[in-house]
């Protein structure tokens, strides 16, 4: 069965990422810290701005900031080059070797990893964060599934589009640089630093243009119950189209990319 | 002298060549490497750049939101942000790269660096010199001189002397924090990333008005890891403006104080974790 395949690996990176506990706990820590962080900066701002910015009070930045640093993990915000490090070193001559989809067992593995992530290290954040702070919870029993639903379409965006980017790699022989702009620009456009909403309408424009608000800033939305009923299903469904736009994308890339490979030695 | 190649290598072969004067050469080769490939030094230096302008666009959004951030309007926090950038950029160029110490460690390359004749902070430092991140200081000193075109304070002694000295002593603070945080990574070598909640976390506040911190993270940035020190303060006094609760204006002169005993903290940081590092028989 092919589906099982994809489902071992996800389980296998599920728990090979459960070995490191002390860095979950660091991870914590971290987010923590930056989240009290963030929440000043925000408040100043909701309290300069007469109490109320981009319809985001205190309460609702509080969510906002907590949802953030609890999905920062598994959606992962950071930089991310496996696949290039690979087709660097020519290793990937022997994945594209085996009987099973590059692709679909790297997204596989990332889902693996995001899931014990959002266990281990956003649920506690949530946690922290709804205990030392507060958090407003949406009134409508619906978010809470469709928000779980729009997380995993925000953390597959977030992995097709990471693996988008590490194709460059096929084309040049160091990817980094490219990799590292993008993660500045997703930082700013996906809402992890600064909700979408309060940005200046330019920058809104742009942002909306891009993938990278339907990663993040659309499942704190859809959990957070900023957006409900008919408004939260547009939004899932918007986060489709993304995802599915952007997989024929990377995968007519990645046939072409295949083709352009070259590896000596071996 | 049966081998050849084992004289270079023995200190007695090469007497006159002196630490500062191998630290010398060791920077410039790795700098005319990168140099080498232009247009991936290019991308890269790009990118330190980019970063600055991210960092920055934060202020600007918050500023579009509300006219005063922690008591400061766009131009006062952007000059708060310039001051902490520059130091965090040059602190981040000199000594950014002792936070690959578990990449060394996991590789056992540590331990080839032990045996050299070299300070091993030394060392760590010319290993992987990354010139691209002077992109980031390029940035900050771009708006820190925008800000003062537009801003124009009055040049006195005082404020000369500020503009100047923040920057160096903001260089210094967070370079303590970047060794402080080397020596706690020789203990804890899968937990890194508490070291990121004071260095990074620094780095963020400290480019933010002290203001805005809530009470704990106020203190702690201020009296623990002086992050409001590199810019805020020292910003207080050149502006003219009186300080909130718990920093008081003439804490911003205080910037030789701070550097020095975070620089002491690191010193003792390093010490301990260098000496407590056991290696795994590399």
């Amino acid at each position: 069965m092919t589906v099982r395949r994809y489902l071992l690996l996800m389980s296998a990176e599920f728990r090979r990422q459960s070995t490191y506990r002390l860095a979950l706990v660091a991870g914590i820590f971290t987010n923590t810290v930056f989240g009290f962080l963030r929440i000043s900066a925000l408040f100043a701002a909701v309290r300069g701005g007469g109490g109320s910015i981009g319809g985001y009070d205190l309460a609702q930045a509080a969510s906002y900031v907590w949802l953030g640093q609890a999905f920062m993990a598994p959606v992962y915000m950071f930089l991310w080059q496996d696949v290039a490090v690979r087709v660097r070193s020519g290793e990937i001559v022997s994945d594209l070797a085996r009987p099973i989809d590059l692709q679909a067992s790297y997204w596989a593995r990332d889902l693996g990893r995001a899931g014990l992530q959002f266990l281990t290290r956003g649920v506690p954040i949530l946690a922290l964060g709804g205990l030392l702070v507060g958090l407003s919870l949406p009134t409508s029993p619906w978010s809470y599934p469709l928000g779980l639903l729009s997380l995993l379409l925000g953390i597959s965006i977030s992995f097709v589009c990471r693996f988008g980017m590490n194709l460059i790699a096929f084309w040049t022989v160091d990817a980094r640089g490219f990799l590292i702009l993008y993660g500045f620009v997703m930082n700013v456009l996906s809402g992890f630093y600064l909700p979408v909403a309060i940005f200046p309408d330019w920058l809104q424009v742009v942002a909306h243009a891009s993938p990278f608000p339907a990663m993040f800033q659309s499942p704190i939305d859809v959990v957070s119950g900023r957006v409900v009923d008919l408004a939260a299903l547009r939004t899932v469904g918007i986060q489709l189209a993304w995802l599915t736009g952007l997989l024929v994308l990377t995968r007519v890339v990645f046939v072409r990319g295949r083709r352009r490979l070259e590896v000596q030695g071996g | 002298m049966a081998d050849p190649t084992a004289r270079v290598i023995t200190r007695e072969a090469a007497p006159e060549l002196s630490g500062w004067t191998a630290f010398r050469l060791l920077i410039a080769s790795r700098v005319r490497a990168q140099l080498t490939y232009r247009a991936n030094f290019v991308i890269n230096f790009a990118g330190a750049f980019v970063l600055g302008l991210v960092e920055f666009s934060e202020i600007y959004i918050l500023l579009h939101n509300t006219p005063l951030l922690g008591g400061l309007d766009l131009l006062q926090a952007a000059l708060v942000f310039a001051l902490a950038n520059v130091g965090f950029a040059l602190a981040d160029l000199v000594v950014g790269q002792v936070d690959a110490i578990p990449q060394h460690v996991r590789m056992g390359t540590l331990e080839s660096f032990l045996t050299r004749p070299m300070p091993l902070l030394l060392q760590l430092v010319t290993a992987d010199f990354q010139l691209r991140r002077l992109g980031r200081a390029v940035f900050a000193l771009l708006v820190l001189v925008v800000v003062l075109v537009l801003l124009r304070p009055e040049p006195t002694a005082a404020t000369v002397y500020l503009l100047i000295a923040t920057p160096l002593w903001g260089a210094t603070i967070y370079a303590g924090l970047f060794v402080l945080a080397g020596g706690i990574q020789f203990f804890i070598i899968e937990g890194t990333e508490f070291t990121n909640a004071f260095v990074y976390g620094a780095g963020y506040a400290g480019q933010l008005p002290g203001s805005v911190l809530i009470a704990p993270l106020r203190v702690a940035f201020t009296f623990v890891f002086p992050a409001t020190v590199t810019a805020y303060l020292p910003a207080l006094v050149i502006l003219g403006l009186p300080g909130p609760g718990f920093l008081p204006q003439w804490l911003g002169w205080c910037g030789p104080l701070f550097a020095l005993t975070t620089g002491l903290l690191a010193a003792l940081g390093w010490r301990l974790g260098v000496r407590h590092y056991t290696g795994a028989g590399g």
